[in-house]
């Protein structure tokens, strides 16, 4: 028997969520083998089975959190293999062995893209369509691997009674409609972990929220005439929010009550502004972090952000891009919203909503009236640790450094 | 078994060759006296005399013409190229005539000869000490080309060869001479042409190389396996005939293959590995087959750091077998 214990997942994490268990007892596991998804702020990291066995025991339910170095599962180190897996009889399954190779055009996934050798292993073990919508994709983006299928099949094998149950529920499922109107969509980690996550926040943070109009005409106008050069010299895009997060550094470094964290001991004030850029990803939202973003160019910023959010989308970031996250900005205004509510990630104190920049008549000195480029930041902070004085110093600060915006401002 | 440098394997397959068959010779620049160049033949001048290790002048087409001739009447020549890359003015002699003797003689003739050819860059050996010619020469039909990476296999196939009776074209790759060290068996060591050799067994991909590369690879297979990926390399040993066999085999076990050489791309060794599994083993993948080459530019550079990044090397083939691993 070896007991498999929290894993430490970077170097500040103290405990671990256990997101969903990829095995469950009774299950033959592969040394390596993926046996459990494991939650620590937004990045799911899968942890191996330290060595080959059966799973015996999993003695932390999904869904709960437990500090590093707690047992969660036994496994018991199987001997050398013997048997050979058995192929499961075709009679065994009361449903039809599809007559053409799965694949495209079979509804289901997208177009999933299925290598010779997995449809050839699909043929050999007369895999249906509803237990290959159930084979996760190990390969990028998702792919199907052999490896995959092959895992797929010893797991089928193993434990025949399960293995019928499991194929039964399968045609159930259908063959017959759900029984209210709807469909559930089950919870992938990362969408549990965001409503843990906002729901601890709404329910420990007293939040206050302010808006802040913006005259954004000068970096509009700056942005317009330096973006192709920046993009012929960077190779990426420049866009507002490197801006608008060096403003947000800026007002930070004025309000450093706004960059700090509550706690029973006290208001703990941050040395390092590390500000996390909010990202959407296919199946959620995920906030990676520019470190110490107070020691970058707005060229700097740009770059990291870039850096960040490509990755986040390719699932590529590591626990430390999303740790450590002392503030945070969020884009919501691509998609043309005026006023957002935020909710502040826990342990922060507060985060900027960039609202969308439209032109609108405005009265400018002079009492006239002029067609600016307007955009709302909306900044939702933590009650207890600063009052709306301060959080109004702040968003005047990231104003009139906006406003005040022209070509002297150093991109580099 | 004795732990020999590929260097000494060679020079070791020479002198047994010539002690066994005495119509054995060697002809190249500076062979003789002063050894070869990389002190392949340091020590037969002396055993064996002016007559089996001859000094050549500085002329590839006179070494290989002289070959040529010996072969024709009897004689079984080992004829060294002192670098691959000036095996060029012998193309004429080695294309036009060496290879197709036997063709052209409806095989009344054979060519037994051995052409040794140290090969390959990493060396900071620049444009004319650098070069790879697997893919020029293993076009030619009529032409056997054996490349080995270890110092059995360098021994081997050399005593193969030497026994072979067509021509055959010995590469030798210059940095594995005195890099790679290994088991050489004793006694009458002979590695067959035309067989690859699986030198790590593994199940979820396959790196086919040769020379050189075959040391990158399985350096490269045992930093995967720590993480566990279990690569299978296939050493190709052979360029020509190649074993078509070995190369079905692995692409069928493993579905997904990734074919490693220092050579340029266009139309290498890799293209002609990658086509052989398409035509055989296409059902059997698992991803598309994948290559890692030197880039198509005219020549290795001198500048270290344009040398590293002609070179394929551990790390990048590291990072190559990781992609293809996750496919």
């Amino acid at each position: 028997m070896a007991s498999v214990k929290m894993p430490q997942l970077g170097e500040s994490i103290t405990e671990g969520t256990i997101g969903k268990w990829l095995k469950q007892p009774g299950d033959q596991v592969k040394k390596y083998e993926g046996l459990v998804e494991i939650i620590t702020d937004k990045v799911n990291a899968e942890v191996p089975a330290p060595l080959a066995g059966i799973l015996k025991e999993i003695k932390v339910k999904e869904g709960t959190t437990v500090t590093v170095g707690t047992e969660i599962a036994v496994i018991e180190e199987s001997m050398p293999a013997t048997a050979a897996p058995t192929r499961p009889a075709p009679t065994a399954t009361t449903e039809a062995v599809p007559s053409t190779p799965v694949g495209e055009g079979q509804g289901g996934g997208a177009t999933t893209r299925l290598s010779p050798a997995v449809r050839a292993l699909i043929e050999e073990h007369r895999i249906t369509d509803a237990e290959l919508s159930r084979i996760e994709g190990s390969g990028i983006g998702g792919r199907i691997s052999k490896k995959d299928v092959e895992d797929f099949v010893a797991k089928r094998a193993q434990p025949a009674t399960a293995n019928g149950e499991q194929r039964q529920t399968a045609a159930s499922l259908a063959a017959t409609p759900a029984a209210t109107p709807g469909t559930t969509i089950p919870l992938s980690p990362m969408r549990r972990a965001i409503a843990t996550n906002m729901l601890k926040s709404k329910q420990t943070i007293p939040h206050a929220w302010t808006v802040a109009e913006v005259d954004m005409t000068n970096v509009v106008r700056f942005r317009q005439k330096a973006k192709d050069s920046f993009k012929l010299r960077e190779g990426i895009d420049l866009t507002f929010v490197p801006i608008i997060v060096k403003a947000v550094v800026e007002g930070l470094k004025a309000v450093p009550v706004l960059n700090a964290s509550w706690s029973e001991q006290g208001v703990v004030l941050h040395q390092d502004i590390n500000i996390g850029v909010a990202v959407s990803v296919d199946d959620g939202l995920i906030v990676p972090v520019v470190h110490q973003a107070d020691r970058m160019s707005i060229s700097g910023l740009a770059k990291a952000i870039d850096d960040l959010a490509k990755r986040a989308r390719a699932g590529k970031l590591g626990i430390p891009d999303v740790q450590g996250g002392t503030f945070t900005v969020n884009n919501p205004g691509t998609f043309g919203t005026i006023l957002s509510y935020s909710i502040i990630a826990p342990p922060q104190a507060g985060i900027l909503a960039m609202d969308a920049i439209v032109k609108r008549p405005v009265v400018v000195e002079g009492d006239a009236i002029a067609v600016r480029s307007m955009m709302n930041l909306c900044l939702s902070f933590d009650h207890r640790v600063l009052d709306g004085v301060s959080a109004a110093r702040f968003l005047q600060g990231v104003r009139r450094w906006l406003e005040g915006f022209s070509e002297q401002v150093p991109l580099y | 078994m004795a732990v020999k440098t590929v260097i000494e394997a060679i020079r070791e397959g020479m002198d047994e060759e010539m002690a066994r068959d005495e119509s054995v010779f060697l002809i190249g620049e500076d062979v003789g006296n002063r050894g070869g160049v990389f002190l392949a033949s340091d020590g037969l001048y002396k055993k064996y005399g002016e007559l089996r290790v001859i000094d050549s002048p500085l002329a590839e087409s006179c070494i290989i013409g002289v070959a040529i001739g010996a072969a024709v009447n009897g004689m079984r020549p080992i004829a060294e190229i002192q670098f691959a890359d000036f095996i060029a003015p012998a193309m004429n002699q080695i294309i036009q005539e060496a290879a197709r003797f036997s063709y052209r003689t409806a095989g009344d003739f054979n060519l037994p000869m051995v052409i040794r050819a140290p090969w390959g860059g990493g060396v900071h050996g620049a444009l004319y000490h650098s070069q790879s010619i697997e893919a020029t020469f293993g076009h030619i039909p009529g032409l056997k080309v054996v490349a080995p990476g270890t110092p059995a296999d360098a021994k081997g196939l050399l005593k193969a060869a030497v026994r072979d009776p067509d021509p055959v074209l010995y590469l030798e790759h210059k940095r594995t001479y005195r890099l790679v060290k290994g088991d050489v068996p004793t006694g009458d060591h002979v590695v067959p042409i035309g067989k690859a050799d699986v030198k790590r067994e593994g199940k979820d991909l396959t790196m086919i190389a040769y020379g050189l590369m075959l040391t990158y690879c399985l350096e490269a297979a045992e930093k995967l396996a720590a993480e566990g990926v279990s690569a299978e390399v296939l050493d190709l040993r052979t360029i020509k005939p190649i074993d078509q066999a070995a190369i079905v085999a692995t692409a069928r076990k493993t579905g997904k293959v990734l074919v490693v050489h220092e050579d340029n791309r266009f139309a290498g060794i890799a293209a002609e590995v990658m086509a052989i599994i398409m035509e055989n083993a296409f059902d059997a993948l698992d991803a598309p087959v994948m290559r890692l080459t030197g880039p198509d530019v005219p020549a290795m550079p001198f500048n270290h750091v344009l040398e590293d990044a002609f070179m394929p090397n551990v790390e990048k083939i590291l990072a190559k077998a990781k992609e293809l691993a996750a496919y």
